[in-house]
């Protein structure tokens, strides 16, 4: 793959980035469409497009078991995403590093599986206040049927995470901490560092959802080592479903299966089964081959730039956004701060968000309104919904500042 | 007037913007200002339609042969898709309403509004119209 990155503490060759992006010169509603909506999912390189391409043009046949040529060299590909997907999350045994069809496929196998082993009634399971309904919902639906107590760690009044408070939040029964690294919504980068520690000593079971992470930080998960890891590649420049689910290794063994099925045997008869190690214990049925495949491609072309670097325009992105932003009295921004991965949440006063998102969708704005999967944040928040900018390595300071004038436009036609 | 008329009067009124969509929007705006706001007793539970975004209040009456219908968003270029729709059906007979073709929204170049995508509460809304109406023959 072409990639021209200039001078990688400082300066991105955006414009040579944008070229890998067929999809950036397309026209919408007349206008070339500035996309920011990569939080809800990613724009594809060709590098993506062609190597899903190209699996299916040359490699495709179903994997493991087959004798065949065709059948080893699918296989070949697949475990060759697998240790791609590990070293890029700095694992060192791939089979921690489980393909699911994404963050929430991961995070309802993770429920599931403690459910049928480590929690029991009375437990409870501590969750941020700005969780995704995804890392809500697997975890309510296990407290209703078992009698399980979700709690919440609460917010500070700058939306950021009451660290303080987990200490007090956590008690004899505190079996799980499911978290996100990144509010999807408000763009805030949680202190997994603390928290981790904290969940160590109380020896509590930790769930990062990394889903908005992964996207924009360098995640290492030897070094963060949590018990359960999931993100998904399609918000990583990958395909749709498919995404990760990685455990520490003692999990590979103990945690039960949510789904079982062909693939993840070693010897079946009629009584019982006799499982397969590793990985393969997770995934049944034919897997997403070309979308293991596809999320590698996705990883070399993230590499290829480099995820730091990508962070870093991002934020100065963000920052630039939050900057302009501020100077229009009539918005009113959530979650500020300069500690953000690509997200940028806020509404116009006495505006729906509904109206702002479909006027700015006529100038060729893609930005997210509504309550981003987050009711109860908006509730805590007080409002219907908020329009999210969310930005990728491929979008432009010009982009923003594009962004910003037609804003004012919206400001005009609502007022 | 009849449904048909008032189709057209409103065709009328949009062509004056030409190609011209945030002249078109900031007139969608108006209507949603000058909608008359529904009593606050009608905006219950049971007469909101839960679009994903923006939400639709709609209470009907019927008053000699005729529905009434009042509603309000709390999403303004909604709304003034709402001001359209009333003008439209409301003061209609049941029958007109069921048969209402309602092209003029394809025809003032509003169509994306009726897309399931949008998430509105608007198709929702029509359809809820079209249910008075077919209750009220029903009765």
């Amino acid at each position: 793959m072409e990639m021209k990155t200039v001078d990688s503490n400082i300066h991105l060759d955006v414009e040579a980035i944008r070229l890998n992006f067929p999809i950036l010169t397309k026209k919408v509603n007349g206008q070339t469409l500035v996309y920011f909506d990569n939080g809800a999912t990613v724009q594809k390189p060709i590098a993506v497009i062609d190597a899903i391409n190209d699996y299916y043009s040359h490699y495709n046949a179903n994997i493991h078991r087959g004798v065949h040529t065709l059948s080893r060299e699918a296989t070949e590909l697949f475990e060759q995403a697998r240790q791609t997907v590990a070293a890029h999350f700095r694992v060192v045994n791939p089979q921690q590093c489980i393909f699911t069809a994404g963050t929430t496929d991961g995070i309802n196998m993770i429920a599931q599986g403690l459910a049928k082993s480590i929690l029991k009634p009375g437990d409870e399971i501590l969750l941020t206040a700005y969780e995704h309904h995804s890392n809500i919902l697997p975890w309510q639906l296990w407290a209703h049927e078992n009698g399980g107590v979700l709690k919440v760690i609460p917010l500070l009044s700058n939306h950021s995470l009451d660290i303080d408070s987990i200490s007090t939040l956590i008690t004899a029964k505190t079996k799980v901490i499911a978290v996100t690294q990144v509010s999807n919504t408000l763009g805030l980068i949680t202190p997994l560092e603390p928290l981790l520690k904290l969940a160590k000593q109380h020896g509590i079971i930790t769930v990062i959802d990394g889903a908005q992470a992964a996207p924009h930080l360098p995640v290492d998960l030897t070094a963060l080592n949590p018990d359960f890891f999931v993100c998904s590649a399609h918000k990583m420049y990958g395909p749709t479903g498919i995404g990760l689910l990685y455990m520490r290794e003692q999990w590979l063994k103990t945690l039960p299966m949510a789904k079982t099925g062909g693939g993840t045997i070693k010897t079946v008869s009629f009584e019982k089964t006799e499982y397969a190690e590793g990985a393969l214990r997770f995934e049944p049925g034919t897997p997403h081959i070309a979308g293991a495949v596809g999320f590698a491609a996705a990883l070399k072309f993230m590499n290829a730039v480099g995820v730091s670097n990508i962070y870093q325009h991002e934020t100065e992105l963000v920052n630039e956004a939050q900057h302009q932003l501020l100077q229009l009295p009539e918005v009113e921004i959530y979650g500020q701060s300069e500690h953000k991965a690509g997200v940028i949440s806020f509404n116009l006063k006495n505006a729906h968000p509904f109206d702002v998102g479909t006027l700015l969708d006529k100038y060729g704005i893609a930005v997210r309104t509504g309550h981003h999967c987050t009711q109860p944040l908006m509730q805590l928040l007080g409002i219907q919904g908020t329009v999210r900018a969310s930005f990728a390595v491929y979008n432009t300071k010009a982009e923003v500042h594009h962004f910003i004038e037609k804003l004012k436009r919206v400001i005009h036609l609502l007022a | 007037m009849e449904i048909r008329e008032i189709e057209n009067e409103i065709i009328e009124e949009f062509e004056l913007f030409g190609d011209d969509w945030e002249q078109k929007y900031e007139h969608l705006i108006d209507l949603g200002r000058s909608l008359p706001l529904i009593a606050e007793q009608y905006k219950t539970e049971s007469n909101i339609i839960q679009g994903c975004q923006s939400r639709v209040w709609l209470n009907a009456r019927y008053q000699d042969g005729k529905l009434v219908f009042t509603a309000d968003s709390d999403a303004i270029i909604t709304k003034g898709m709402v001001a359209l729709m009333i003008r439209l059906l409301s003061y209609q007979t049941p029958e007109a309403i069921i048969k209402a073709p309602l092209e003029f929204i394809n025809k003032i170049g509003l169509k994306e509004h009726l897309s399931p995508t949008r998430a509105n509460g608007l198709v929702s809304m029509i359809k809820r119209m079209k249910q008075e109406a077919v209750q009220h023959l029903a009765k």
